[in-house]
């Protein structure tokens, strides 16, 4: 079986002036140490509140949940 | 089915740990607000969904919005306004737009983008809320003490404030799983301030007869000088749980939020945070959130009438009393016997029964929940506690 590698990279191309707009934004909100990581966050946003509107939560994330739950005893 | 979330979307406004580590260094670079626990308390059911729809501290208009129609702006029921009080020298030089950190025990807890700040009127918000502007009334009391200023915007947390009942505090996202996970389709939510007598199990087991599941969601937080400590309602649940109720159709979890006395109006909102945590049926207590003579024994029913579009079935469950010719605990729908064979049981009588050390009969608290109590050297909280 072929796991794939979580943290392999690829590259994306975004118009300039968004990309402009972008470094302008953590310069001056913070939060966010480049304009990847602000991508990567946004993206992970919108991908996950759709998950959410199907099931809830992800289901990396409703494993995690069961963990607690079987942990505390509540399963 | 577990209840949609309230207005569709189950808030969450916690950062990954990613991020975290980051915005704890820019928080402790912003203006500083330091909050009590109950306002840090609010700050983490925001963000972990309990208020959902609510994304931060209530703006001007949410706030007006709550106050005189009992809706969010967006037309929401929502009936308890959720504010930040600080005093105009706590933010000096902070401005619309501007970023600050909220700390609670010395550490930054939140990260909150002020999106207005603006004035209120205290006497305006108890003759609304409470619907009373005396001081004796413990909210009222309590509402007076707050500081001049209001403000609203949004929050991200940083961490949890700290609990010590962390391992019987469920929020939303989990108790949805676990429903889920057990199979409940329609769960009745209990909301209590108090330790357990017979009454409350017999209310508690009637709403269960006809739902898949009891989610008992006792308050802990602050509460007025005389109402039982956390510890020991949570000790007396845990308590009769075990000796009286089937485990596998019981969830109990603990919920921080203090106690406001509101009567009506805080019946409903115990009601939608329930629905938040996924409870499709609540159960309405007579007098709930009463405190003193400040509202109608039944005036916590009549509000629901006003919201058809809740979202979650209030269940109006009739106080039981002990019947000496029944021999069990009914209430008056199905008892035909007059008065004097009733015993009514009140949480005052138990209370005074408790201080004297005195173990209450057994037909209004079970031997296991009194003995809990009982031991207990100070179950009730003080005066100069509060």
């Amino acid at each position: 079986m072929v796991h794939k590698d979580m943290t392999e990279k690829v590259s994306i191309e975004i118009k300039r002036d968004l990309y402009d707009k972008a470094k302008k934004f953590i310069e001056e909100q913070g939060g966010f140490s480049s304009v990847e990581e602000l991508v990567e966050f946004l993206l992970e946003e919108v991908l996950s509140s759709e998950e959410s509107e199907e099931r809830g939560l992800s289901k990396e994330d409703e494993e995690k949940v069961k963990e607690r739950l079987r942990a505390l005893g509540y399963i | 089915m577990v209840s949609r979330p309230h207005g569709g979307r189950l808030v969450d406004r916690t950062v990954s740990p990613k991020r975290r580590e980051r915005l704890l260094e820019e928080a402790r670079e912003l203006p500083r607000i330091d909050v009590n626990e109950s306002i840090a308390a609010d700050a983490a059911n925001i963000a972990h969904g309990v208020y959902s729809p609510l994304e931060g501290f209530m703006v001007q208009e949410d706030y007006i919005n709550v106050l005189d129609q009992m809706r969010l702006s967006s037309d929401l029921p929502w009936t308890i306004p959720i504010i930040l009080d600080v005093d105009p020298e706590d933010i000096v030089g902070v401005k619309d737009g501007d970023d600050i950190a909220l700390y609670y025990r010395d550490e930054p807890l939140a990260i909150m983008r002020i999106e207005e700040i603006y004035g209120w009127d205290k006497k305006e918000y108890a003759m609304k809320v409470f619907k009373t502007a005396d001081p004796n009334h413990p909210g009222v009391a309590k509402t007076y003490k707050r500081k001049e200023l209001l403000i609203g915007g949004s929050i991200d947390l940083l961490r949890d404030p700290p609990e010590p009942f962390e391992n019987i505090r469920l929020w939303p996202k989990e108790t949805r799983v676990l429903f889920g996970t057990r199979g409940w389709k329609r769960i009745a939510a209990f909301q209590t301030r108090n330790v357990p007598h017979m009454g409350h199990e017999y209310v508690q087991k009637a709403a269960l007869t006809f739902t898949d599941g009891l989610f008992i969601n006792p308050l802990v937080g602050w509460k007025k000088p005389g109402d039982y400590r956390d510890e020991v309602i949570v000790k007396a649940y845990k308590a009769l749980i075990e000796h009286y109720y089937p485990k596998e159709v019981v969830v109990l979890s603990v919920l921080r939020m203090e106690m406001r006395y509101a009567g009506p109006r805080e019946a409903v909102h115990h009601a939608i945070v329930r629905k938040n945590f996924g409870a499709t049926h609540f159960i309405v207590g007579r007098d709930h959130a009463g405190v003193g003579n400040y509202y109608g024994p039944y005036e916590a029913w009549e509000i629901f009438r006003e919201f058809p579009d809740l979202g979650i079935t209030p269940l109006f469950v009739r106080e039981a009393f002990y019947c000496k010719k029944c021999g069990q605990m009914v209430n008056e729908k199905i008892c035909p016997h007059p008065e004097e064979f009733r015993i009514r049981i009140s949480g005052t009588k138990l209370r005074k029964m408790i201080m004297s050390g005195q173990k209450p009969p057994e037909y209004m608290m079970r031997l296991e929940v009194a003995r809990v109590i009982l031991e207990h050297p100070k179950p009730f909280i003080e005066e100069d506690e509060a």
